[in-house]
């Protein structure tokens, strides 16, 4: 029964429209906040509102990003490793922008005026500094670039998501402390905490699974 | 010889020369009607537009206070006023959340009735007034105000109340007294964030006591030509038009005559952050942001850069030698 849902599951997450569908899904945000703004739904101050509406989806897809792992390997999915790239590409996409929203909509593009700003506020630096790290990680989602400069260094590359998954959620805390207002930064934290804890997690696991099952040397 | 660039704007030797926006977005629109050929209808409305301009149309949300034409010096400004809408729905009340659209949703609860605010301190007359005896105290202006907040953003409200003077000669303070401080509600029971850690409660600003006799400190009770909205400091609250936001205290319920200047609430907070003064100044920037600039709610659209800001407010002619000789720098 369990076998037949499994191979059922497969088929569904393997179908020719799954990425089509998630690629549309992941759109759906970045549509509505374009509607919103044309139809004047964001409030008194729009532009504050889709700085921060956009830093929410950047933070919400780098948690989906980092959720694939786990629920691939808790799940017995591995079909949903395929969807991995698109959901990184996405959280970059969010990420950038985030950064132009805030370029655009709060500096006009004053490169002056930003960079006074990343001086005197080092939250934006933080955040400055998730999106540099992160771009060589989208630029190396290609086929070609894995080939290129080899799985293992492009696996050693992408580790990087962890810090910048951190750096998010300081930017983010740095963000709100000054109204002392943490509770969603500690929700996001919390969320993130877990998907890297999770790793851990496993990884000893592993070891430890591979330790027991060594025939133990010596005790004959 | 000096070169200037579109973004320099011009010098005027007196704000008075400046056309305010109201005035020359006005003249625009005239002439975008002539050239669409509508003028024809439009302009009897035009005509009359000078004489309108800073006519008030109420809400019809609450119970009406009518205020009378001012005639103090900056008691009315000419920028456009920012919408009813956009200023009882981004505000700033953290005893209702520190999220701007919480007081809108959660001041519904504020005890509004009855009302009363206690005089005391370095006074000959000590006096705990009702609402209603404030109400009356004095007649009713209409004051339309630059609000400027602390965090870079500005409105124009037309606030409806008296000058704080009319109340402080009532009450004859003593020659000691030098500071006037603003207690306001802290009710754990009807404000759902009275007890967060963000600030000490009650909130408690204060002004020097020539800062608080000058006429543009406004006693406000209502706002487009109404009774206050709750999430806007229902029912007292001072409005003072040449401090950034934070200074004017909502929800008023004790006013202290004082020698010693008070501790202030954001003061206690961040005291490097929010000085006592906390006069609306381009030129001394928050430590962590620049306040240079500020956007217009409702008017500064997405695309729009944002307005400079003006020293004072806008209020230096009338405020300024309130300062003489102080550095602002370090009085900030």
């Amino acid at each position: 029964m369990a076998v037949v849902w499994i191979a059922r599951r497969h088929k569904l997450l393997q179908h020719g429209a799954a990425k089509p569908l998630l690629f549309m899904f992941c759109l759906l945000p970045l549509a509505w906040l374009v509607y919103a703004a044309l139809a004047n739904q964001l409030g008194a101050n729009p532009a504050e509102a889709l700085v921060r509406k956009t830093g929410d989806w950047a933070l919400r897809f780098m948690c989906l990003v980092l959720a694939v792992t786990p629920a691939r390997v808790m799940s017995g999915t591995p079909a949903l490793a395929c969807f991995r790239r698109m959901l990184g590409l996405f959280a970059y996409f969010y990420v950038s922008v985030h950064l132009l929203s805030y370029s655009w909509f709060d500096m006009g593009f004053e490169l002056d005026d930003i960079a006074k700003d990343i001086a005197k506020r080092p939250f934006i630096l933080i955040g400055f500094l998730a999106f540099v790290l992160l771009t060589p990680l989208a630029a190396t989602s290609f086929n070609a670039a894995i080939k290129a400069i080899g799985a293992k260094h492009w696996k050693a590359l992408h580790k990087l998501v962890y810090l910048i998954a951190g750096l998010g959620i300081l930017h983010f805390f740095w963000m709100r402390a000054g109204k002392h207002n943490f509770a969603e930064v500690m929700v996001y934290g919390a969320i993130i905490a877990a998907l890297l804890g999770w790793r851990l997690w496993n990884r000893w696991a592993t070891v430890r699974r591979s330790v027991l099952a060594k025939p133990v040397v010596g005790t004959r | 010889m000096l070169i200037k660039t579109d973004s320099s704007g011009f010098d005027h030797s007196v704000p008075s020369e400046i056309t305010p926006q109201g005035i020359y977005q006005g003249r625009r629109d005239l002439i975008r009607l002539m050239a669409t050929g509508t003028a024809g209808a439009a302009l009897a409305g035009w005509a009359g537009r000078q004489a309108l301009a800073q006519t008030v149309a109420k809400p019809g949300k609450l119970a009406a206070l009518a205020g009378a034409k001012s005639a103090i010096a900056g008691a009315v400004v000419l920028d456009k006023i920012t919408a009813y809408q956009d200023a009882t729905s981004y505000n700033n009340y953290y005893e209702f959340g520190t999220d701007k659209a919480d007081p809108a949703r959660n001041a519904a609860t504020l005890p509004i009735k009855p009302w009363s605010v206690v005089v005391e301190g370095l006074v000959k007359k000590p006096k705990t007034f009702t609402l209603e005896e404030l109400l009356k105290l004095s007649a009713q202006e209409e004051r339309i105000y630059r609000l400027r907040c602390v965090e870079g953003w500005s409105m124009v409200i037309p606030w409806v109340g008296y000058s704080l003077a009319e109340l402080i000669k009532k009450v004859e303070p003593l020659g000691s007294a030098k500071y006037v401080e603003f207690i306001t509600l802290a009710d754990h029971k009807t404000m759902p964030f009275v007890g967060s850690r963000v600030l000490d409660w009650p909130y408690v600003e204060a002004l020097r006591l020539d800062e608080a006799m000058h006429p543009l400190a406004l006693l406000t009770f209502g706002m487009y030509g109404e009774v206050l909205p709750n999430q806007n400091g229902a029912p007292v609250r001072l409005v003072v038009p040449w401090k950034y936001g934070f200074k004017s205290g909502k929800s008023i319920v004790k006013i202290r005559f004082t020698d010693k200047e008070p501790r202030t609430a954001w003061n206690k907070a961040a005291a490097q952050e929010y000085g006592f003064y906390s006069n609306v100044n381009p030129l001394v920037d928050h430590p962590r942001w620049s306040q240079a600039t500020e956007r217009r709610i409702g008017e500064d659209g997405l695309f729009a850069r944002k307005r400079k800001t003006l020293m004072f407010n806008g209020y230096e002619a009338q405020v300024g030698q309130l300062y003489a000789g102080m550095d602002l720098k370090k009085n900030f």
